[in-house]
């Protein structure tokens, strides 16, 4: 009928752990983590929950399901197999790149599914530090300044997303200033808004 | 690896008949627009399939037009319309709904963005056409209404007669895009009182790239595409001979099946969608289920996305599609099935399966062999 010249949609990378993801959550295992991290909203089609072990400041173990597209599991997979042992800053700084070249690779189109991953890592993480009161030393280190005129990091902005203090872009706008002087960041600043409404659903 | 092929109404297989004729119709080089013996012969061919074609659809042979496929009709039916629009006429508005193929979807978008004012008919949760809602956007300045035959996705058959004679009592012209009924249904302009009729060959065993927008008597006419005097100045561009024949042939089996066809897509569309149901909890069957494509069902998985059960199936050697698309830096579920008010969730995890006259109770069965493992697998790995 066909001999099938095309190579599969994604890489064989991408094939073979959409076939068998790695470190799934079962219910049998009983489980017990010692940090939770859930992002994503189903309205975007994609949700994401992330629980680890820690020990001795690593990641121990990791389990993970998701509701999500052939990329969003691939990566979780792949997330999860490469952050197991790594000390907690290690993984928080996890980029989503680096899972996507472990991958082989994805579609443009497609990368925005992998970074669900690294973020329900990353709220994982928190989580673990936020329950055993301990300091959360990572959250300030990745930021990034995203408005240089305001001085304005995208940390800030997530935590106002996050907290749902700026539901709109009017908000953050109002509570920031962001884009009010030389303007150049309000592309940038708008992208990363929508996405991270994205990432914590509101 | 067996194959199970269940993406017809994506595109068919072409029929081995059809692939003959097109074999033969390679050799009549001759430009069918040209008077000499070897242009007459193409022509000859061509018109033969001109009538195979206008047979298949109940209309005059006159009113065929060839077009390079549905796309290409959808479009010039809008350019109509829009030019009598620019031409000052009173009737200045078009109604059509929010779950045409994109071949309308995006024309409208361009449209509304150049100020041409185009309502949206909304559908009920089966797809159908709201007639009390088209009652009340109907009045005397509406140009044109265009409705699709039957839905691609959900496949939910719209009441075109009743849409033609309420369109007709305001005076205004009515098209639909039959592009998956034919040859699956009966569908007669004569009989339906179309006053448009778009089709595509590839769709029932014929070549792709070619088309066809037949138009009713009388009715208004502007080229979309501006050169050559082929179709009567209706449609430029020297003739796709080989396409046009295959097309032909294809127009002459749907025609002599399309009963028998009828029911046996819709017995194994049926058997699918009992199995399912018997063997898979938590489904919703999307769509209408008494009017409704014979070979089409559109099923919902809540808590298993759409890409995901593709995959899983076609690493099967099972072929199918999904509403929603994972493309364009989000993940977007089905229009078609948002526009009939399904919950957002049930459209991100749609999966249409579509009969051919090349598939078998055998598929059925073993698409119910593979199915619900995959459905329980990602049920279990989501985090909902
Ligand atoms: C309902 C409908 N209209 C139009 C088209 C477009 O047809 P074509 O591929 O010939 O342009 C399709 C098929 O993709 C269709 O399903
Ligand atoms: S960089 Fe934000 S206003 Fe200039």
């Amino acid at each position: 009928m066909s001999n099938f010249m095309a190579q599969w949609v994604y890489s064989p990378a991408v094939k073979d752990h959409f076939m068998n993801p790695r470190n799934t959550w079962d219910e049998k295992e009983n489980f017990v983590p010692d940090g939770v991290g859930d992002v994503g909203s189903l309205a975007c089609g994609d949700q994401m929950r992330v629980m680890i072990q820690v020990e001795n400041d690593r990641i121990k173990a990791i389990r993970w399901l998701t509701y999500g597209c052939a990329s969003a599991i691939a990566s979780t997979s792949m997330l999860s197999e490469m952050a197991i042992g790594l000390t907690l800053e290690d993984a928080y700084h996890l980029a989503p790149e680096a899972i996507t070249e472990a991958l082989g690779g994805l579609p443009e189109h497609k990368f925005h599914c992998s970074v669900l991953g690294d973020k329900g890592l990353r709220a994982a993480i928190d989580d673990y530090l936020e329950k055993n009161g301990l300091p959360n030393p990572y959250r300030h280190t990745i930021a990034k300044i995203v408005c240089e005129c305001h001085n304005i990091t995208d940390v800030q902005i997530e935590n106002l997303v996050k907290t749902k203090q700026a539901t709109t872009l009017e908000e953050l706008q109002e509570i920031t200033k962001y884009g009010s002087t030389c303007g150049k960041c309000k592309a940038d600043i708008a992208g990363l808004f929508d996405e991270l409404k994205h990432i914590y659903n509101v | 690896m067996k194959f199970v092929y269940l993406d017809n109404n994506a595109t068919t297989p072409i029929h081995e008949d059809v692939i003959d004729s097109m074999n033969e119709a390679l050799a009549f080089y001759g430009n069918a627009s040209s008077m000499h013996a070897f242009g007459r012969d193409a022509a000859f061919k061509i018109e033969e399939a001109r009538l195979a074609v206008a047979d298949l659809i109940g209309a005059p042979s006159g009113s065929i037009v060839f077009t390079s496929g549905a796309s290409e009709a959808n479009n010039t039916v809008f350019n109509i319309f829009r030019e009598q629009i620019d031409l000052g006429s009173k009737r200045n508005r078009i109604v059509t709904t929010a779950i045409e193929h994109p071949s309308i979807i995006e024309m409208v978008a361009y449209l509304r963005g150049r100020g041409y004012k185009i309502d949206l008919c909304p559908v009920d949760n089966t797809g159908r056409v709201r007639l009390d809602a088209l009652k009340e956007l109907l009045a005397e300045d509406v140009a044109l209404v265009s409705v699709m035959f039957g839905n691609n996705e959900i496949g939910t058959i719209q009441p075109i007669k009743e849409i033609v004679e309420m369109a007709h009592s305001v005076g205004a012209y009515v098209h639909s895009d039959a592009t998956q009924a034919i040859g699956k249904v009966e569908v007669s302009m004569r009989e339906l009182g179309l006053d448009y009729l778009s089709l595509s060959a590839h769709k029932f065993y014929g070549p792709k790239g070619i088309g066809v927008l037949a138009v009713a008597k009388g009715v208004p006419y502007a080229p979309y595409i501006h050169g050559g005097h082929q179709e009567a100045g209706r449609r430029a561009g020297t003739y796709n001979t080989v396409a046009i024949i295959g097309m032909g042939a294809a127009a002459k089996i749907a025609k002599r099946d399309q009963k028998d066809e009828e029911r046996r897509l819709w017995k194994m569309r049926e058997m699918l969608r009992k199995g399912i149901v018997e063997k898979i909890p938590n489904v919703v069957i999307n769509g209408n289920q008494e009017h409704c494509l014979p070979g089409t069902l559109d099923v919902s998985f809540p808590h298993a996305e759409g890409e995901s059960i593709l995959l899983y199936l076609d690493l099967e050697g099972i072929q199918v599609s999904t509403g929603s698309a994972c493309a364009s830096g989000s993940l977007e579920p089905s229009y078609v099935l948002l526009s009939s008010g399904v919950d957002i969730e049930l459209a991100h995890g749609s999966i249409r399966f579509s009969f051919g006259r090349y598939n078998t109770e055998d598929d059925v069965a073993y698409v119910l062999e593979k199915l619900p493992p995959i459905i329980k697998r990602l049920r279990e790995m989501s985090a909902l």
